[in-house]
């Protein structure tokens, strides 16, 4: 067969494709020379979409076989390009609005049984944040003066200050607004969770790092302002947003450890794909820590540095919020599940 | 055959090609976005400079968004283009030449900051050379290709027919042609019309001995000779 024929028998069915996918944004036909323009295509009934589409993907492969010209082949591949998109596109997770129930699913479902199910490096992220805040703590309790080997003198100063007891508000400094502080905790906190997640491909020591080290400090602090007398404010201030914001963290950093070591022992797949599919479980993870961080904000920006609060009320309700997230993490999304095979 | 045209097969078993992008382009685009960013955070930084420390946290939540989220919701709501990608044609697909999605648009931009180690895109680049698809560490990962490509719809164009400027009649060549060279003459007949008329006589002056002219004569008799083979047997 060759082209012109080829054109004039299956021009109609391209061009009611290319209608279909136009629907959007109908566009004049423009025709050579003084041809009038071809009426436009009937609206072709949805279901009838994905044959039309196998017929021009047979088309293209055609066209490529009996060597039509390139100007045709280009014009089918696209065509067949965008209808691929729009029928497998359709599937690709996030393009397609549920009315947010996926949302939901995800953070009552999803996200604690996938926490559940990555235990291992979520663990060892959790071994190694807290391995580093009880050594730095008994280390800088047993010797004070390793504080300086994390802080400069200066701002140490600025730590006592910003915990001393009798102040207003706590962890800031006197003309910081909660607000002003809100867009800090956000910026600087998220950024750095997500940091920490991107720098673990780096062999994951990227994101062992800032573990080891964000837990250092928050030992190290802890045990400085034990010993000069801040203890009870500064623990009430961390109690609360920590729940959220500690875990987060840990969370980043587990994320982060599971590219690095998808680069490192890829097992069984090329190292691109295994740090794919790595990459497709870790971001979900990444996803929680940064919703637990926008939680964290505002617990730290409007709650936390309450000195109004009574130090024993501010300890249970941080308790409160520690027991709602490990909660969370082991129960949450347990019913559904039990529930479902109970049913088969 | 050398080009950046990447085979994707589809589960209808037929191959679409896809024009990957290269490496200055996609720099142009980046450079367009954070020149977009910078102007937004200069103008909202003016009006939120004034209130304050309530201006300035919601100033650090602005600069925060722009950083990080930008791209992510470009991507996923304008079909994988930002505006400086959207500028300069290009946009980003999953491996498989679906639209980018959510979760791989939150990859490849989240990984830009590993890209961008130890300095200046240093490991972005070596990656971008390093593989026949330009991907950087967070396309890797993400599982997603940056390809030349603006059409949002199939715009129902005229078919391929060649054009004929010059009123070409359909001619039956004088001697038999491989095909090869059939190809070559279709070609030349499909492109011709986005040729100067000086190139279109010179292209057609080479095959002289074939058209026995010179001149406008030549790329019509050419390009008839083109119709001819398509199976234009008389004027469409």
């Amino acid at each position: 067969m060759n082209q012109q024929t080829f054109e004039s028998r299956y021009g109609d069915v391209w061009r009611a494709l290319a209608g279909w996918l136009d629907r959007a944004a109908p566009v004049p036909v423009p025709q050579q020379g003084a041809a009038p323009p071809p009426p436009r295509p009937p609206v072709v009934p949805t279901a009838e979409i994905p044959h039309l589409y196998r017929q021009v993907c047979q088309h293209l492969a055609l066209s490529r076989a009996r060597g039509y010209t390139p100007g045709l082949v280009e014009q089918l591949n696209r065509l067949a390009l965008l209808g691929h998109q729009q029928l497998y596109g359709a599937s690709v997770e996030g393009r397609r609005s549920d009315g947010g129930l996926g949302v939901i699913r995800f953070v009552t479902v999803d996200l604690p049984r996938l926490l559940r199910v990555e235990s291992r490096v979520v663990g060892l992220a959790m071994l190694l944040f807290w391995g580093a805040v009880v050594a730095a703590g008994i280390g800088v309790w047993l010797a004070p003066e390793l504080i300086y080997t994390l802080f400069d003198p200066s701002d140490v100063r600025n730590f006592e200050q910003m915990y001393r007891p009798g102040l207003e508000a706590l962890g800031r400094r006197e003309a910081d607004t909660d607000v002003a502080m809100f867009g800090y905790y956000i910026r600087n906190n998220i950024g750095i969770a997500l940091q920490c997640f991107a720098w673990g491909l780096v062999g994951g020591v990227g994101a062992v790092v800032p573990l080891l080290y964000n837990g250092a400090i928050l030992g190290a602090l802890g045990a400085h302002l034990t010993r000069v007398g801040s203890g009870p404010t500064f623990f009430s201030f961390v109690i609360g947003h920590g729940s959220f914001e500690l875990t987060a963290i840990v969370l980043a950093g587990a994320a982060g450890m599971k590219l690095g070591w998808a680069v490192l022992a890829p097992g069984r797949h090329t190292r691109a794909e295994a740090l794919r599919l790595a990459a497709m479980k870790a971001v979900k993870i990444v996803y929680g820590a940064v919703g637990m961080l926008v939680l964290a904000a505002f617990v730290e920006a409007f709650w936390s540095p309450r000195t109004s609060v009574p130090i024993p009320v501010k300890f249970t309700v941080g308790a409160g919020l520690w027991a709602l997230v490990i909660g969370y993490w082991l129960l949450a999304g347990r019913r559904r599940r039990a529930a479902a095979s109970g049913s088969r | 055959m050398i080009d950046t045209i990447r085979p994707v097969e589809t589960p209808e078993g037929v191959e679409l090609g896809l024009v990957v992008a290269g490496l200055p382009v996609r720099l142009l685009a980046f450079l367009l976005d954070l020149a977009i960013r910078i102007a937004l955070i200069s103008a909202v930084g003016g009006v939120l400079g004034a209130l304050g420390g309530f201006g300035a946290g919601i100033m650090s939540v602005f600069i925060f968004a722009l950083e990080w989220f930008y791209p992510i919701l470009f991507e996923v709501h304008w079909a994988g283009q930002t505006p400086g990608k959207r500028a300069l044609g290009l946009r980003v697909l999953h491996d498989d030449g679906t639209p980018v999605g959510w979760s791989a648009s939150f990859v490849r931009n989240t990984l830009r900051s590993a890209d961008f180690l130890p300095l200046a895109y240093g490991f972005g680049l070596v990656s971008m050379l390093a593989n026949r698809d330009f991907k950087r560490l967070g396309d890797l990962a993400a599982g997603t290709l940056v390809v030349y490509g603006d059409e949002t719809v199939a715009a129902p164009t005229a078919l391929a027919s060649p054009t004929d400027p010059d009123g070409a009649l359909p001619f039956v060549a004088t001697r038999p042609l491989r095909t090869d060279e059939q190809r070559a003459i279709v070609a030349f007949a499909e492109r011709s019309p986005g040729f100067s008329p000086e190139r279109r006589i010179e292209l057609a002056n080479l095959v002289e001995p074939l058209t026995d002219r010179t001149g406008p004569d030549a790329v019509a008799r050419l390009v008839g000779i083109a119709h001819h083979l398509l199976g234009h047997r008389s004027r469409p």
